[in-house]
């Protein structure tokens, strides 16, 4: 017998899977397509002419920088794209006016984007095994990464949702913070390749850590401590959490 | 018995937005109100009155600022979950998916309200096809007409039971028809025992509905009770007086200052105030050369206790 609130939460998730599946062409499709023409462009053309880093070619290299990539962008773009279209059509009212706990309303659009996260990746995964082998060091540690950085941004997702008021302000952040962050977060490159100063303020970019926690469970190596990474994103991952159920709980963006 | 509605002293005030140089707007100013189980309530009042408001507030969408509220005895400070159990919301606007399934919508809503599917279908079938919805249940939202999506609207709040619906303008725009219709759906559904609130416009309606009524005027109740004492209150008495002879402006001119209104080229108003007769009027007609072959009542007499009251606190402020 299932409770109401999780009936309540399957219902959410329930819609937003229908929802990826139904318009695959905006969910599913441009996260692969670009990704191929980065193994094709990066991996192929200009990878070829690059020395191995850490042992490994340039294309296996570069394959779990580009998955998290679609990981980030696939659970952000989801909730903050689902969670804002239902504020601006006061669609999310059916579920406010409902005696869902917030927590569960969270949880129901959060799993929506980390499904889409999940789905892309796979996808992503597909297309790199056309152009390369991959290898897997460690299987916890890659679902582990993979899934809290699906979680923290699909988090992040929501509050992005929240604050905006108009939809120009839900392209600005992936726009202008997430995807420099991404480019500059060691996807394509080791840090261990950038001069110190570079290399510090490398640091200091939260995604770097998500990049190469995902690196380390599929080839073993990593620019940062392993136990770092995790730190980091457990951290992020709970402040996120925490301000989205604050936000919840005070209406902000959401009540009159 | 515990009412269905207990609001006390209820203020909202709407901050001062960003770049408006405004000062921040009262909606609410202190509303208190008690609908008792059962009830068909009306809350009238001309736009940004404040309806809105005090619906988004009970249905859990809008923030107070102060005072309580709550839904069969259980506080929305206490318990809000538990008190949103108890209601079922239509609101002004549309607010479903339009590319959903009109079947989908009222399911999904149903688990909202942790109703699992299997159990939420025969109650969807009944109230689809109560509502004429059934035979689109498999069409998207975007595919139903104005006065379809309304109905809707009224499935979609039902399909949980809940004990309270409240109902923001919900006739608003819909043809004379289906509003009859709608009336009739309501009454229903009122003399099965669910308590109704009602915000509307139409006067009309809250006097064929509704037992009780109250008046909401920037953000205050200036009146309330039933819909009989205040016409009582008021002494008002409106009745419409068909001429064999046309209205022309030249009778017109001659009628000025009587209480007489042109409805149309046959058709006279005549509002009678405290201690007013109809012979009056009667003696000035036929000294202009006007002979009444019928008098009527008036339907939306309420309009007139509805003017009257919001002109007399407007003055008085």
């Amino acid at each position: 017998m299932k409770s109401p609130t999780l009936i309540g939460y399957s219902t959410i998730v329930h819609k937003e899977f229908t929802r990826i599946i139904r318009i695959w062409s905006q969910t599913l499709l441009p996260p692969v397509i670009t990704t191929t023409l980065y193994f094709i462009v990066f991996g192929r053309f200009i990878g070829s002419q690059v020395a191995p880093i850490d042992g490994y070619s340039y294309m296996q290299y570069i394959v779990p920088g580009l998955i998290m990539m679609t990981i980030i962008t696939s659970s952000y773009m989801n909730t903050v794209s689902t969670f804002y279209f239902a504020k601006w059509q006061h669609t999310i009212d059916e579920i406010l006016v409902s005696p869902m706990p917030s927590w569960a309303v969270v949880a129901g659009f959060v799993t929506g984007g980390m499904i889409r996260a999940a789905l892309t990746g796979v996808l992503v995964i597909i297309v790199a095994l056309l152009f390369t082998h991959l290898a897997v060091f460690n299987i916890l540690i890659l679902f582990v990464a993979a899934f809290l950085t699906a979680l923290l941004f699909a988090l992040a997702g929501i509050v992005n949702a929240i604050y905006a008021k108009s939809f120009d302000a839900i392209t600005i952040v992936p726009s202008f913070v997430l995807t420099p962050l991404t480019y500059l977060g060691g996807v394509f490159y080791s840090i261990s390749l950038l001069p110190p100063l570079f290399r510090n303020i490398s640091l200091a970019n939260p995604i770097l850590y998500m990049v190469n926690a995902f690196r380390y469970g599929f080839l073993g190596v990593s620019d940062v401590r392993l136990t770092t990474c995790f730190a980091v994103i457990g951290g992020f991952t709970i402040l996120m959490l925490v301000w989205v159920l604050l936000l919840f709980r005070n209406g902000a963006g959401l009540k009159k | 018995m515990t009412p269905a509605i207990e609001i006390q002293d209820l203020k909202k005030v709407y901050p001062q937005s960003k770049g408006n140089k405004e000062l921040p707007t009262e909606a609410l100013k202190g509303v208190s109100l008690t609908i008792d189980q059962g009830e068909f309530f009306a809350l009238l009042g001309p736009n940004g009155a404040g309806k809105t408001s005090l619906i988004s507030i009970l249905a859990g969408l809008g923030r107070k600022s102060s005072g309580t509220v709550s839904v069969h005895g259980v506080s929305t400070d206490v318990d809000p979950d538990k008190a949103k159990t108890f209601i079922g919301l239509v609101p002004q606007e549309f607010n479903f998916s339009i590319f959903e399934k009109v079947l989908d919508i009222v399911i999904a809503q149903a688990g909202y309200y942790g109703i699992r599917k299997a159990d939420a279908m025969p109650y969807a079938e009944v109230l689809l096809k109560e509502l004429g919805l059934w035979e689109k249940r498999n069409d998207q939202a975007q595919n139903l007409s104005g006065g379809m999506k309304r109905r809707l609207m009224i499935a979609r709040a039902l399909i949980h039971k809940p004990q309270v619906l409240l109902l923001d303008e919900p006739t608003a725009g819909v043809d004379v028809e289906l509003r009859r219709s709608m009336w009739e759906f309501l009454k229903d559904l009122n003399e099965k025992g669910t308590t109704i609130l009602l915000t509307t416009h139409y006067l009309e309606e809250a006097e064929q509905l509704c037992r009780r009524v109250a008046i909401i005027n920037h953000g205050d109740i200036i009146e309330q009770g039933s819909v009989k004492e205040l016409l009582t209150k008021l002494h008002i008495t409106t009745v419409l007086l068909d001429t064999v002879e046309q209205l022309t402006e030249a009778v017109m001119q001659l009628l000025r200052g009587e209480p007489l209104e042109r409805e149309d080229d046959h058709t006279l108003k005549l509002t009678l105030g405290p201690g007013g007769t109809m012979n009056e009027a009667f003696r000035k007609l036929s000294s202009v050369g006007v002979h009444v072959s019928n008098v009527r009542s008036m339907g939306s007499r309420l309009e007139e206790v509805f003017i009257q009251l919001i002109e007399k606190k407007d003055a008085n402020a």
